[in-house]
């Protein structure tokens, strides 16, 4: 039995005129333990789907099972990370890790959850920085407390929106490799939302590849066999590598091809002639006006008989 | 030029002329004393004293100043019952003000909160606030005064007493302060983002620690702004609701002054009032910095 079912979900948004569907007939099920990404364009519906998982927006049609149960609105048996951090402002490092353990794990001691806390500040190399607060750290330090409260929920599954997405190319290899290390430490399940199919490869079990929206769907997934640990270096000239990622590329810009429709349009020429340049130029007013042809009534042409 | 007297120029010399810019107008303006000695039909000398000038009755700068030293130099001099001192009366209207401005906080907070939070009451209410916002403060003290026609509070641990012109002045003051708080509240906890509100529901928060972890601390820069405009109104209204009350403070004072046909002493009132209320504004905005988020 697999750990999320998702089945023939449809989710749009709007009145009944306008309507647009965003995503629709989504079927996944992931399993105990497993990595999975799901790459798709920009504004394919990448958050409406992580906000369906997480519960915090209903599906129109379809069932979504976490653990063999319906699910029914947000909780703190899935941990998520958003692609803007979404930490409180006026909260330390600490404080916020400490909002969401204290909420979630009342019954512990207050020596546990504070030793539980500071692990979780530890896994993400974040001791040092653990009395600041969000304005005070950098995009990548951010995102790490981000990851940090959300473990520190022990999660049945760990969310990622685009949570690199907003980072430079730099601290976004890092903290990839970070993700990499702490979700491989303990196996945990994970559903990755990129739209980086390098990430997706480098992280993943298995890719998903989202089509475009609207009417955005779920493609067939594609197994990741690089084994593990996946070294950023040797990756690129890994053949397993290179077959995976034209997969995913290819699945994607075909299905974006399937849909493009031919629309016949009416070409309006510019209607604009050349400047006049023996014409004086002037500050006030507008003698050098643009010239229309549609304007134009009569033409002197000077033809040498 | 370095850059030392430039700052100095900035902050000293350009307000300077500033005010002499001002005192020379008013000095133009005011009236001055003009002895003319006349003879009259019988031949005598008659020495008629006479004020002319555009606003001849408008004391100039140095009257006032000449009028007021004793005021400035012995603030606290209680001279009559009428006459206590000019800061002792700032003192007086500054205890009506905090208690009219905490009242319209204890109210205005938590009206705001709702119309942030649910467009019902929203939509219910709104129109009301907008209606009765643009009200002056003349017009709520009578209200007031029928409102607490005959009423009396005697607190005896604190030796205070209040009567129905005490009820009708902290009334006009919470009404007419609250308006700023209620609408800055409001807009503060409808501009909360999202991402807040998703942290509160993903861990399944309670509506009351929602209401104190997460609302509260995401509206307080707001809440402050709006702290900050209504203590200016309540400033604002004092010297109405003493006007028409009588209370002793630094607004009856003026008015009384005026009747006592001594125009310097309104001009030295008029002076106090809004160094005092500059001083609170600028208490209040150090308080509003520190509640600054990112």
């Amino acid at each position: 039995m697999a750990l999320l079912q998702v089945k023939n979900v449809s989710k749009g948004f709007g009145p009944k005129l306008r309507r647009t569907e965003v995503l629709e007939d989504i079927t996944l099920e992931i399993e105990r333990g497993e990595f999975v990404a799901i790459v798709g364009y920009s504004g394919a519906g990448k958050t409406t789907l992580m906000s369906l998982l997480a519960g915090l927006i209903k599906p129109d049609s379809g069932s979504i099972e976490l653990g063999g149960r319906e699910m029914r609105g947000p909780g703190p048996d899935r941990g998520i990370v958003f692609q803007n951090y979404s930490l409180l402002p006026w909260l330390t490092v600490y404080e916020n890790i400490a909002l969401a353990v204290d909420q979630v794990f009342p019954q512990w001691t207050p020596v546990q959850r504070r030793e539980h806390i500071d692990k979780q500040i530890a896994t993400v190399n974040l001791t040092p920085a653990r009395g600041k607060v969000p304005s005070e750290l950098s995009g990548g330090m951010r995102q790490r407390v981000s990851v940090a409260r959300a473990l520190a929920l022990n999660p049945d599954i760990l969310l990622l929106d685009e949570p690199l997405s907003a980072l430079d190319a730099l601290t976004r290899a890092n903290l990839q490799d970070e993700i990499n290390r702490i979700c491989q430490e303990d196996r945990k399940t994970v559903i990755l939302i990129t739209n980086d199919p390098d990430e997706a490869i480098l992280l993943a079990d298995r890719v998903i590849p989202l089509t475009a929206g609207p009417r955005a769907t779920l493609g067939p997934s594609i197994p990741v066999t690089i084994p593990r640990p996946r070294s950023r270096t040797l990756i690129n000239e890994s053949y397993d590598f290179k077959q995976t990622r034209n997969e995913v590329i290819d699945y994607l810009l075909m299905a974006t091809d399937k849909r493009q429709v031919a629309v016949s349009k009416r070409l309006v020429l510019p209607d604009l002639l050349p400047e006049d340049l023996n014409e004086p130029r002037s500050l006030i007013g507008t003698k050098r006006r643009p010239r229309r042809r549609s304007e134009q009534r009569r033409e002197t042409v000077e033809v040498t008989v | 030029m370095n850059e030392n007297l430039l700052k100095k120029i900035d902050w000293l010399i350009l307000p300077t002329i500033g005010v002499v810019f001002c005192v020379l107008i008013w000095s133009l303006i005011a009236g001055k004393e003009v002895r003319r000695e006349t003879t009259d039909e019988f031949g005598d000398k008659v020495t008629k004293v006479q004020r002319v000038g555009v606003s001849a009755d408008l004391p100039s700068p140095a009257e006032t100043w000449n009028k007021s030293k004793p005021y400035i130099l012995q603030p606290f001099a209680k001279r009559g019952e009428l006459d206590q001192g000019i800061l002792s009366f700032t003192w007086l209207s500054l205890k009506l003000v905090a208690q009219g401005y905490f009242l319209a906080l204890l109210v205005g907070t938590p009206i705001g909160f709702f119309l942030g939070l649910s467009k019902t009451f929203s939509k219910m209410f709104d129109p009301i606030f907008q209606v009765l916002r643009p009200v002056s403060p003349l017009a709520w003290l009578p209200l007031g005064m029928v409102l607490f026609l005959g009423a009396k509070l005697t607190i005896p641990g604190l030796g205070l007493t209040y009567s129905a012109s005490d009820f009708a002045a902290i009334f006009t003051i919470a009404v007419c302060s609250m308006w700023p708080t209620v609408l800055n509240t409001a807009v503060g906890v409808r501009a909360i983002p999202q991402d807040y509100l998703n942290v509160a529901k993903v861990l399944k928060l309670s509506k009351t620690k929602t209401l104190f972890k997460v609302l509260l601390p995401a509206t307080l820069p707001y809440m402050f702004t709006g702290f900050r405009l209504s203590l200016g109104i309540a400033w604002l209204v004092i010297v109405a609701a003493e006007m028409l009350t009588g209370k002793p403070g630094v607004g009856g004072f003026l008015w009384q002054q005026y009747n006592a046909l001594s125009y310097s002493h309104i001009i030295l009132c008029i002076l106090t009032i809004g160094i005092v209320g500059f001083l609170l504004d600028r208490l209040m905005s150090i308080v509003e910095a520190q509640f600054k988020t990112a």
